[in-house]
C-alpha cells in the first residue's frame, strides 16, 4: 500500500486493523484511535482520496490503494494544508485528539461541496465527535477553509492573508 | 477491541468468492465492512472465515435495467448518493442513501451490504420493500432472484443460504409520490421509526423484526415492536401514525 | 510590566503540532512496550469463588498474568483521596478484586501480552467463578436498603453531612407560602475522546520509573507511586503528555491500572503500556451526576425565599475514593446567586453497584443549579410573576460582597462569593435574548449559576530567561486543551516584556516541575495563572537588580519591554533580556551563547563576590500562588427552544451565554471553554443516558447506543462577557472550565416545560420521556 506517497507493505495478521498498522506499525500517531466501532471519526483518513474510518478497515484491505494520512497534507516543514491553517485561525481545536479525524473529513467535504452552505457543514462534520470545542469553531474553520482553498482571483475580496496574530514560526500564508 | 482470529480470504473473481462460500464453513462475507467490522471489534462475531469481496473486478456497477436501478455488490453507497442515473430514475433511493449514516461511512459501505445486514431499523431493505424490488444471489448452483417481500426473515436474518453471494440489487423506477422520513435521535443514527412510501405502497422500518409493508390508512395495525433504550413499543407505534400521515399529506 | 498580551485572542501555540498529526498522546508511545488488557467483572454484585489464569497464561505471546495474590499490593486498600470527617464509612476497592466485585467493570485481573489482540485473546480465556449477589444501582434503591453493598455498612450510607444557617424549621413553618418539590438526577459520563492511557519504563540501572499517563495530576500520581513502591520522588517521574480531554474522570486517581502497568514494567523488565476502549472506557472509568432531592421552600407572596431544606441522596457508586467533595460541592451551591436566608441542606452520600463518582466536568454543580432555578420557577408560577422577575426578587446585589452563604465548601473554607455583579447578567442575558420568536410550542430556557473556581492548595510556576533570550516556563499541573501553553505565556510575557511567542511553557512534567495539584475544578487560570505572575515577577525584579548595576541606573527607573530592560524614557539605554541572563551567572569557563560577558575579566559591576549573599546564579525564579478562597464566577443562560408536539424532537432556536470570570487572558479561550461545556450539557441534558438495568449492567456502552451530540444537536451559542475581578488574586481572574455546562440542564428543562406545558423535573430528557410524561400528564393529575 502507498501510504503518503511512500510504499509500505501491509502486515502479516490479518486482524491488524488499518489504525493500528498505521499508528503502531509505521509510526503514523497522527490518526487516532476514539472507539473501533467507527462512530466517532477520531481514525478518519483517506482511501484513494475520499474519506474512510481506518478503524472499521483491516490493514490488509490497504493493499494497492493509496491511503493519506493527517501527516500527509502538509510534509515536514511546509506550511500547513488550507484546512489545517483555518483550524488554527479559528480555535478549532482544543485538546487536538479528534482533530485529524475532523481535518480529513472535512478536506473530503470541500472536494464535494467547495463552498458548503451552512447545512451542508453541519451534514459534512456529522459524522465526528467532538468533546472539547461544541463544534462553534470548527464550523467556523470550515467555513475559512472554503476561503482559503478558493482558487485566487484577480479581483477576489476575500482576504488571503490570515489573520495577523502570532502564529510560531510557521509561514503564514496558505499554499494554493 | 480487537478482532478475534480468522481466517482471511481475498478472492479475485465472483466465481471464487463462491466457491469459497460453499467450501467453508462459518464464514461470512466482508465488502463494505461499515457494519461487520464493529462486530468484530466488539467480538459480538467470530466467525471462523472472513471472504473479503473488495477485489473482485467489475462488481461495483451502477446501471438501467428492466426499467430500474441494478446497484452491484461493491458499488458504495456514496458512488450511488451521487449517480445522476439514480437520481433520475429512483430519486426515492437518493433520499435514503442521505439519511443513512454520515458520508464518510457511505464512502465505503455498500448498498448490497446493507441489504444483506438486515437491520431492522435500516433504511435501505424497507426502501428495496416499498419498491418491490429484489437482489440476486449467486453460488455455485447458479444465480436465484430473491424478491424483497421474501428476503428479508428476521432480525439480521436473511434468507440468502450461506453459499450465496448477493451481486446485485434492483430498485424499480420510484413512482410519484414517494418519500421516506424517520425520527431517529441524532443525525445518521438508526431510526426510531421510519416509512417509506413509493406511490400508494407504504414500508415501515424500525418497528418490526424485518421492514413490513403496511397499509397508509392503518399502518400500525398487527404491529408489535420491540422496546428499548430509546423507544417503547408505543412510543414507536404513536411515531408510525405520525410520519405516515406526514408522508402521505403531501 | 505592559498589558500587552493579557486579554488579547492571541492564537495558540500548541495547534502546529496537533493539526500535523505530531501531537504526543499516551497511546502513542510504543518504544517497544508490551501491551496489556484488564480483565473485568461482568457482575454489578458478586461474590468471587475461583480464578483461573493457567490458560491465559499458557496462550503463546502472553508475558504475565496478574491476579490479586500475585501482587505484594493486592491486599492493600487503595487511598480515600479527600478524607473528611463525616465520611465514617468510607470503603475504596483494591487494585484488583479477589473475594468481592461490587460494580460491574471492576478489574479481577491483569493480563499483559506481545500485543493487544493476543492480550485479549488471553483475557478471555481468563475463568472466574462468580456468585452473583443481589444488586443497588438507583440511589433510591441503595436507601432502601434491601441488600447491602458493603456488609459492614448499614443503610448503604457512607456519610451524612447536615449544614444550617438561620433557622430553616422554623422560618418553614411560619412562611406565607411553602412547596415541597422533588428532583431527580441520573448519572452521566464525561467521555473524553481520548480514553484513558499508561506506559511505564523501570530503568535497571538508574532505578528509576518514568511514567506517560493521561492524567489530570501527574504529581499526585507520582507521591502515590514513590510510596506504593517505596521510592524516592525523585527517582519516579509522571508526565502527562498531550492528552485528549479530562473533563474530570482522569482526576482520578488511582486506577488500578496506574498501579499495575508501572509495575509490570518493574517486574518484566521492558516498557508495558495499556491503553483502554471505549467499550471499556464505560464501565471502568468514573461517573456522576446521579442525585435525588427533596426540597421544602417557604416563601412570601413577592416570590421571595424566606427558608430552603434540601435533602438530598447522592449516588456515590460502589466505593469512596473521592471521599465527599461532590456532594459537599452540591450543597454548598444549591443557594447560588440568590439570597436564602435560612438553608437547611441535608446529604447522605449512598452506595450502590455502580462504577464510583467522582467529578465530572460541573462535579455537582449542575444538579445544585437544577434544583435552584427550578424551585423559583415553581414560586414564579405560584405567585403570579415571570421568571426574570423572581430572580430579581432574589439575586444578591453588587454591594453585598463579600458575601457569606453560610455552608462549608470543598476547601475545608466556608463558601464565599468574592464578587460578581449578578442583576446584570440576568438582564443582558435577556436583553441579548429577545423577543420570543414565533410559531407555536415555543419555550424559554433561563438559568442562573455561580461557580466556585480556583481552589487551592496551591501551585508553581518556574520561569527562566535562557542566555539566548528565549523565556522557559513550567508548571506542575498539566493540560487537557485548555491552551495552557498559551495562555501561560501571554501572562509571562507581559511581566518580562517579550513577545508571547518568545516564551515557551511546559506543563504537566514532574522533570520539569514536580509540585503542585493537578487540573480540575476551574482551577488553572487561577492557580498556575498566578503562579506564573508570581515567578515572572521575579524574574524581571531580578534582572533590573542585575541590569541596573551594569546600566548604573536605579532599578526603579528601569521597564522590561521589547525584550530588554531598559531606562524608562530613555529606551536606547539598555540590555537585552538574554544579556541579563547571561550577567546572572558568573563563570569561569565562557561555552558560548554570549557568556564571554561574565567571565572573571570582565569589568566589575559592582564590588564584592560575584554572587552575592543569598543570591542564586540564573535568571529564573520559581514562584507559588495560594488562595485564601475560591474565585466565584457566575453566569446566566437563556434560550428560546422548541419541541415539536407529535415527535417530542427538541429544536433550540436562539442560545445566548452571559457570564463573568473575572479578568480574561484570553477571550478566545474562554469562549471555546464556554461553548464546549454548552455542548456537553445540552448532551447531558436531552441525548446521554447511562441505562443501567435493574442487574446493574451497562446497556449502552458504546458511542453507538450512549449518545454523544454531533455538530448538527448543537445551536450556534451567542457569547457575551461581563468582568467582575476577583480580589483575592493579583489578576483578578476566575476560573471558566465547567461554566458552559452548569445551567444547562435547568435551561433545557425550564424551556422544556414552557413549551409543552408539562413540569419537568428530572434529568436526562428526551422524545421517549417527554412523550410518556404528556401522555400519563394528560390522564392523571399534575404531580406538582
Amino acid at each position: 500500500m502507498k501510504v503518503n506517497g511512500f510504499a509500505h507493505p501491509a502486515p502479516s495478521d490479518p486482524r491488524r486493523l488499518l489504525s493500528d498498522h498505521l499508528r503502531h506499525d509505521l509510526g503514523l500517531t497522527g490518526t487516532h484511535v476514539g472507539c473501533e466501532h467507527g462512530v466517532c471519526g477520531c481514525c478518519t483518513i483517506l482511501l484513494d482520496g475520499a474519506p474512510v474510518r481506518s478503524c472499521l478497515m483491516l490493514a490488509v484491505q490497504a493493499e494497492g490503494h493509496e491511503v493519506t494520512t493527517i501527516e500527509g497534507l502538509a510534509p515536514e516543514g511546509a506550511p500547513l494544508h488550507a484546512v489545517q491553517q483555518a483550524f488554527h485561525e479559528c480555535h478549532g481545536l482544543q485538546c487536538g485528539f479528534c482533530t485529524p479525524g475532523f481535518v480529513m473529513s472535512v478536506v473530503g467535504l470541500l472536494e464535494q461541496h467547495p463552498q458548503p452552505t451552512d447545512e451542508q457543514i453541519d451534514e459534512g462534520i456529522a459524522g465526528n465527535l467532538c468533546r472539547c470545542t461544541g463544534y462553534a469553531s470548527i464550523r467556523r474553520a470550515v467555513k475559512r477553509a472554503a476561503v482559503l482553498s478558493a482558487p485566487l482571483t484577480p479581483d477576489s475580496s476575500t482576504p488571503l492573508t490570515p489573520d495577523p496574530s502570532p502564529l510560531r514560526g510557521e509561514g503564514a500564508n496558505p499554499p494554493t | 477491541m480487537k478482532p478475534p482470529r480468522f481466517e482471511y480470504h481475498a478472492p479475485s473473481t465472483i466465481d471464487e468468492a463462491c466457491a469459497l462460500l460453499t467450501s467453508l464453513e462459518d464464514a461470512k462475507v466482508l465488502a463494505g465492512g461499515q457494519s461487520l467490522m464493529p462486530l468484530l471489534n466488539f467480538r459480538l462475531a467470530r466467525p471462523a472465515h472472513l471472504v473479503d469481496i473488495n477485489r473482485v473486478a467489475g462488481l461495483d456497477r451502477i446501471y438501467e435495467r428492466d426499467g430500474g436501478v441494478g446497484v452491484q455488490a461493491l458499488a458504495r453507497q456514496a458512488a450511488v448518493e451521487d449517480s445522476e442515473l439514480v437520481a433520475r430514475v429512483c430519486p426515492l433511493l437518493s433520499d435514503a442513501l442521505r439519511l443513512v449514516a454520515h458520508r464518510v461511512i457511505r464512502n465505503r459501505g455498500t448498498v448490497c451490504g446493507s441489504i444483506a445486514h438486515a437491520d431492522p431499523a435500516s433504511e435501505l431493505p424497507a426502501v428495496l420493500l416499498a419498491l418491490g424490488g429484489h437482489v440476486v444471489a449467486r453460488s455455485k448452483r447458479g444465480d436465484r432472484k430473491i424478491e424483497a417481500g421474501a428476503l428479508f426473515a428476521g432480525v439480521f436474518e436473511t434468507s440468502i443460504a450461506p453459499d450465496e453471494l448477493v451481486v446485485e440489487a434492483w430498485f424499480p423506477r420510484s413512482p410519484k409520490p414517494s418519500a421516506i422520513l424517520e425520527e431517529s435521535r441524532r443525525h445518521g443514527d438508526f431510526a426510531l421509526a421510519g416509512v417509506v412510501r413509493a406511490g400508494d405502497r407504504l414500508a415501515l422500518f424500525g418497528v418490526a423484526p424485518t421492514p413490513v409493508v403496511a397499509d397508509a390508512k392503518d399502518p400500525a395495525r398487527g404491529l408489535q415492536p420491540s422496546g428499548d433504550l430509546e423507544a417503547t413499543p408505543e412510543f414507536r407505534l404513536h411515531l408510525v401514525r405520525v410520519l405516515t400521515e406526514k408522508a402521505f399529506a403531501a | 510590566m505592559s498589558t500587552r498580551w493579557f486579554g488579547e485572542r492571541v492564537q495558540r501555540a500548541e495547534d502546529d503540532r496537533f493539526l500535523r498529526g505530531k501531537g504526543r498522546f499516551t497511546d502513542d508511545i510504543d518504544e517497544g512496550a508490551l501491551e496489556s488488557v484488564l480483565v473485568r467483572s461482568p457482575y454489578a454484585h458478586a461474590r468471587i469463588k475461583s480464578i483461573d489464569v493457567s490458560a491465559a497464561r499458557a496462550l503463546p505471546g502472553v508475558f504475565a498474568v496478574y491476579t490479586a495474590r500475585d501482587l505484594p499490593f493486592g491486599g492493600t486498600d487503595l487511598p480515600i483521596l479527600i478524607p473528611h470527617p463525616n465520611l465514617t464509612h468510607g470503603r475504596t476497592q483494591r487494585c484488583l478484586a479477589s473475594e468481592r466485585v461490587r460494580y460491574m467493570g471492576e478489574a479481577v485481573a491483569f493480563v499483559v501480552a506481545e500485543n493487544r489482540a493476543i492480550a485479549e485473546d488471553a483475557a478471555e480465556l481468563v475463568e472466574v467463578d462468580y456468585e452473583p449477589l443481589p444488586v443497588v444501582i438507583t440511589p433510591e434503591a441503595a436507601e432502601r436498603a434491601e441488600h447491602l453493598v458493603h456488609d459492614d455498612v448499614p443503610g448503604n450510607v457512607a456519610a451524612e453531612l447536615v449544614q444550617e444557617k438561620g433557622d430553616a424549621a422554623a422560618a418553614l413553618a411560619s412562611a406565607p407560602r411553602r412547596k415541597h418539590l422533588r428532583f431527580r438526577y441520573e448519572r452521566g459520563a464525561a467521555n473524553p475522546m481520548e480514553a484513558r492511557a499508561v506506559w511505564a519504563r523501570w530503568s535497571e540501572h538508574e532505578k528509576k520509573l518514568t511514567v506517560y499517563d493521561s492524567t489530570q495530576s501527574p504529581t499526585s500520581i507520582r507521591g502515590g507511586l514513590a510510596v506504593l513502591f517505596g521510592l524516592p520522588e525523585s527517582q519516579v517521574e509522571v508526565i502527562a503528555p498531550d492528552v485528549g480531554g479530562g473533563f474530570g474522570p482522569k482526576i482520578m486517581l488511582f486506577y488500578p491500572d496506574e498501579l499495575l502497568v508501572p509495575y509490570a514494567a518493574m517486574q518484566l523488565g521492558r516498557p508495558v503500556k495499556w491503553t483502554e476502549d471505549r467499550q471499556e472506557h464505560f464501565t471502568a472509568v468514573n461517573q456522576e451526576r446521579g442525585q435525588v432531592h427533596e426540597v421544602d421552600v417557604g416563601y412570601d407572596d413577592d416570590g421571595r425565599v424566606i427558608a430552603l431544606v434540601d435533602d438530598f441522596i447522592h449516588d456515590g457508586g460502589a466505593y469512596t475514593p473521592y471521599g465527599i467533595i461532590l456532594p459537599i460541592i452540591t450543597a454548598g451551591q444549591v443557594p447560588g446567586p440568590y439570597k436564602v436566608p435560612n438553608y437547611r441542606v441535608r446529604f447522605r452520600d449512598m452506595y450502590t453497584n455502580a462504577i464510583p463518582t467522582s467529578p465530572y466536568r460541573g462535579a455537582g454543580r449542575p444538579h445544585a443549579c437544577f434544583v435552584m432555578e427550578r424551585t423559583l420557577d415553581t414560586i414564579a408560577a405560584d405567585v403570579g410573576i415571570d421568571r426574570a422577575e423572581v430572580r430579581r426578587r432574589n439575586l444578591i446585589q453588587p454591594d453585598e460582597f463579600p458575601y457569606e452563604v453560610g455552608v462549608g465548601w470543598q476547601d475545608g473554607n466556608m463558601v464565599i462569593y468574592d464578587s460578581g455583579d449578578y442583576p446584570k447578567l440576568l438582564e443582558t442575558a435577556l436583553e441579548k435574548l429577545g423577543p420570543r420568536p414565533a410559531g407555536e410550542n415555543v419555550g424559554m430556557g433561563l438559568g442562573m449559576y455561580v461557580e466556585g473556581t480556583g481552589v487551592g492548595p496551591y501551585e508553581g510556576a518556574h520561569v527562566q530567561v535562557l542566555v539566548s533570550g528565549k523565556v522557559v516556563a513550567a508548571t506542575g499541573i498539566p493540560n487537557q486543551g485548555q491552551a495552557h501553553a498559551t495562555v501561560w505565556a501571554q501572562v509571562v510575557a507581559d511581566e518580562l516584556g517579550v513577545d508571547v511567542t518568545g516564551v515557551e511553557v511546559t506543563s504537566g512534567d514532574t522533570r520539569r516541575f514536580p509540585w503542585g495539584v493537578g487540573t480540575f475544578a476551574s482551577r488553572g487560570a487561577v492557580t498556575a495563572g498566578n503562579a506564573m505572575h508570581v515567578a515572572a515577577r521575579m524574574v524581571a525584579e531580578k534582572a533590573k537588580k542585575i541590569a541596573a548595576d551594569h546600566l548604573e541606573a536605579d532599578p526603579a527607573d528601569l521597564e522590561l519591554a521589547g525584550g530588554a530592560v531598559r531606562v524608562k524614557g530613555s529606551p536606547q539605554r539598555g540590555m537585552p533580556l538574554g544579556a541579563v541572563a547571561v550577567l546572572s551567572n558568573p563563570v569561569r569557563y565562557a561555552f558560548g551563547g554570549g557568556t564571554e560577558a561574565a567571565t572573571q575579566f570582565t569589568p566589575k559591576a559592582r564590588p564584592g563576590p560575584p554572587l552575592a549573599d543569598g543570591e542564586e546564579p540564573g535568571l529564573e525564579a520559581t514562584g507559588y500562588f495560594s488562595p485564601v478562597g475560591s474565585a466565584w464566577a457566575s453566569g446566566c443562560h437563556a434560550a428560546w427552544l422548541r419541541v415539536d408536539p407529535k415527535t417530542y424532537r427538541l429544536e433550540i432556536l436562539k442560545y445566548v451565554v452571559v457570564h463573568d470570570c473575572g479578568k480574561i487572558i484570553n477571550p478566545m479561550v474562554v469562549e471555546g471553554q464556554i461553548e464546549g461545556g454548552v455542548a456537553q450539557g445540552i448532551g447531558g441534558a436531552f441525548y446521554e443516558r447511562l441505562a443501567y438495568d435493574s442487574d446493574g449492567q451497562l446497556r449502552n456502552a458504546s458511542f453507538m447506543e450512549f449518545l454523544m451530540p454531533y455538530a448538527t444537536e448543537i445551536p450556534k451559542i451567542e457569547i457575551e462577557h461581563i468582568e467582575t475581578p476577583s480580589p483575592l488574586n493579583p489578576l483578578g481572574v476566575k476560573g471558566v472550565g465547567e461554566a458552559g455546562v452548569i445551567p444547562v440542564g435547568a435551561v433545557i428543562g425550564s424551556g422544556i416545560e414552557d413549551a409543552l406545558g408539562i413540569p419537568i423535573s428530572e434529568m436526562p430528557l428526551s422524545p421517549l420521556k417527554l412523550y410518556e410524561l404528556s401522555t400519563s400528564a394528560s390522564t392523571s393529575t399534575s404531580t406538582r
